[in-house]
């Protein structure tokens, strides 16, 4: 029994540890202003390229920064689109995640199946590792876990605490009137939507080089349309993502739990996107006014208007 | 010096608006060459064969008729959705959920019921499929606010799991030797097709009529009329009284009932027997969505603009087999040109001024 609960905390963090670093992403491009759709595809593109480089030269650090790169220069197609050239946000989205899956799928195809023998080994946190129950399952995981946490983190502190992040947020909200403080709108916005893509990539890294070892087409598996739905829930503040993506990981987990009971294990894969509907439907209760959203989120501006 | 910039074109006319498609469809095709030759595939080569293998060929023009089938369908209906800016994502699982209903019509009735009545029905079980399917996400977002990208999506990876569940559980067939998967139809269900080709003209003729209809709808209806103002001007649409929830659940319910009568086609027309979803449908769903994009959420445009993307999906099968790529190819193709459709959309609606020299 001991052991069932401490593999099952460990493996809840393990399952939400990419969503986590795609909501954070999506916040941080959602406060500017921008709707990013795109996260499933530049998950994609983030996994293939972060397996290729590791397995290529044994570095999976290199791999990991492979996929930032990648997954950043991808979103700029997005950025471009949608702040340069004022297109709706939800279809050019789409049109990033359409790409993504797709040239993942092409660049990835001989690589299909083949697993990864470099292991990123998991670090432990001296004391907090002692702790019975927890220290094993929680300060025993792999690089991608804390990095997650703390970039979470940072990013929080970045929204609420710096002259930077509130341009961001005030991106978000009124951008007329950041204009006018001498904020370059367009700029910030740009790079809201980069940044988050490079966060995309990563949560993809830590899909193929260190939650799987392997890289197949579609094993994102949705993870990235989930994470906009937990931005949602987490009501665009990274601080409250981190807790919103280990109850998901947890429900990611709960399938494997469950199996042995004998339930339809397509019944248990539909959990996670069951559970997105009814995380959504919760939220929805919240007075809208409280739900903290961006105001200008999805609508385009143009520089000297309104 | 190169200056840049831009002020607002009013006069949009229908040529320019074709014009704008055709150089955005071209630009497209420039990036895919750059994707083609660093893959090592000769661009010209690649291109030539998609073009050769969907509409240069009798039997490639009749597999492009049969898979713009589904397009059409379910493209027309996504243009109504996109009208009223609702991003009905969720075209794919609508069109499975129509494919469970036809499926469970056609083995409980059509043993005991001749053609006549069991396609109608059929049919009829299917659009009733995919409508329910498409109002979930209807009232969701009516009612409680709820993105309708996201519920869309997920109500997807539902469908396909329910469906999985049906044909490795009790719906297994008995004829399919362990394998998941129905029985074969009943005979009386399956439908007709021209000689010597795949296409199953019934759904055919039902894919041209919806697209004229829902056109009429549109442009002359009040109803079509409230959808594009839900649409372009919601709060006028409050204040003129309009209710959201009904319009919205009308129009999500002839969205995702069109995507139900393409599953009924792909069931009763091509496989013959119900299998696993990525078999049902290879993401026409999706698809679509580009081919609604490039029809300017015309309907009626949607019928030529699904035969350009059946002819990619079936180009892009050729050049897997000659010339070896992956079958993710058309993804990309498809992701590519939906990007440079809406970016033509700005140049559409803005003159950009690119003047040489001195800035004074």
């Amino acid at each position: 029994m001991e052991e069932i609960i401490i593999s099952t905390i460990q493996r809840t963090m393990v399952a939400g540890t990419p969503l986590l670093l795609a909501t954070t992403g999506e916040v941080l491009c959602e406060r500017s202003g921008i709707l990013n759709l795109g996260v499933e595809g530049v998950m994609a593109v983030g996994a293939v390229v972060a397996f290729i480089v590791t397995m290529t030269t044994g570095q999976p650090w290199l791999g990991v920064l492979a996929a930032v790169g990648a997954g950043m220069a991808i979103s700029v197609i997005h950025a471009f689109a949608s702040v340069s050239l004022q297109a709706n946000q939800v279809v050019s989205g789409l049109a990033l995640t359409m790409l993504g899956l797709g040239l993942s799928g092409m660049i990835g195809k001989p690589y299909v199946g083949r697993p990864l023998s470099i292991k990123m080994e998991n670090v432990e946190i001296p004391f907090l590792s002692d702790i019975p129950y927890i220290g094993q399952a929680v300060f025993n995981q792999s690089p991608f876990f804390y990095l997650a946490i703390v970039l979470a983190l940072v990013s929080w502190f970045f929204l609420e605490r710096t002259r930077l992040g509130i341009q961001v947020r005030s991106t978000g909200e009124n951008p007329k009137a950041t204009e006018t403080q001498g904020v370059n709108v367009d700029l910030v916005r740009y790079w809201s939507v980069i940044i988050g893509g490079g966060f995309s990539a990563l949560a993809g890294a830590h899909l193929s080089i260190s939650y799987s070892k392997s890289w197949v087409e579609g094993m994102t598996a949705g993870r990235g349309w989930i994470a906009i739905a937990l931005t949602i829930f987490a009501l665009w503040n990274p601080g409250r993502a981190i807790w919103a993506s280990f109850v998901f990981g947890g429900i990611f987990v709960v399938q494997y739990l469950l199996q042995p009971l004998g339930i339809s294990p397509n019944f248990l894969a539909m959990l996670p996107y069951i559970a997105t509907l009814v995380i959504l439907l919760v939220i929805s209760f919240r007075d809208p006014r409280k739900l903290n959203a961006p105001a200008m989120l999805a609508a385009p501006y143009k520089r000297g208007e309104r | 010096m190169i200056q840049i910039t831009t002020s607002d074109r009013y006069n949009i006319t229908a040529a320019r608006s074709l014009m704008t498609s055709l150089g955005a469809f071209a630009a497209g095709l420039l990036v895919i060459s750059i994707i083609f030759l660093a893959a090592g595939v000769n661009p010209l080569f690649a291109i030539s064969e998609i073009f050769l293998g969907s509409f240069g060929s009798a039997y490639g023009f009749k597999e492009t008729v049969t898979k713009a089938i589904p397009l059409i369908l379910i493209g027309a209906g996504l243009t109504l959705a996109f009208r009223a800016k609702f991003w009905n994502i969720g075209a794919e699982g609508q069109l499975l959920m129509g494919a469970i209903f036809a499926t469970w019509t056609a083995q409980t009735f059509g043993e005991a019921l001749p053609s006549v009545l069991i396609v109608p029905l059929v049919f009829g079980a299917g659009f009733l499929g995919g409508a329910l399917w498409g109002i979930i996400p209807a009232i969701l977002k009516i009612k409680y606010a709820i993105n309708e990208v996201i519920t869309t999506l997920m109500l997807n990876y539902i469908c396909a799991e329910i469906l999985t569940m049906l044909i490795v559980g009790p719906w297994k067939g008995k004829t399919r030797f362990g394998f998941p998967g129905t029985d074969n139809l009943p005979e009386s269900v399956i439908l007709g097709v021209i000689p010597g080709s795949r296409i199953h003209y019934a759904t055919l003729i039902l894919a041209v009529v919806s697209a004229a209809v829902l056109t009429v709808v549109i442009y002359k209806t009040r109803f079509g009329y409230e959808a594009r103002v839900v649409g372009e001007n919601p709060d006028a649409g409050k204040y003129a009284g309009i209710d959201f929830l009904k319009t919205s659940l009308i129009l999500m319910a002839i969205s995702g009932g069109l995507a139900g009568f393409a599953g009924v086609g792909e069931v009763a027309g091509i496989h013959h027997y119900l299998g696993y979803p990525a078999s049902v449908s290879s993401g026409y769903g999706f698809t679509a969505i580009i081919v609604a994009w490039l029809a300017k959420l015309n309907p009626l445009y949607a019928i030529f603009s699904g035969l350009v993307f059946a002819g990619i999906v079936v180009g892009g099968d050729a050049i897997q087999i000659s010339l070896g790529l992956p079958a993710a190819t058309v993804q990309i193709v498809n992701g590519i040109l939906l990007i440079f459709l809406i970016m033509g959309d700005y140049f559409l609606h803005h003159k950009v001024h690119i003047r040489f020299g001195k800035t004074n």
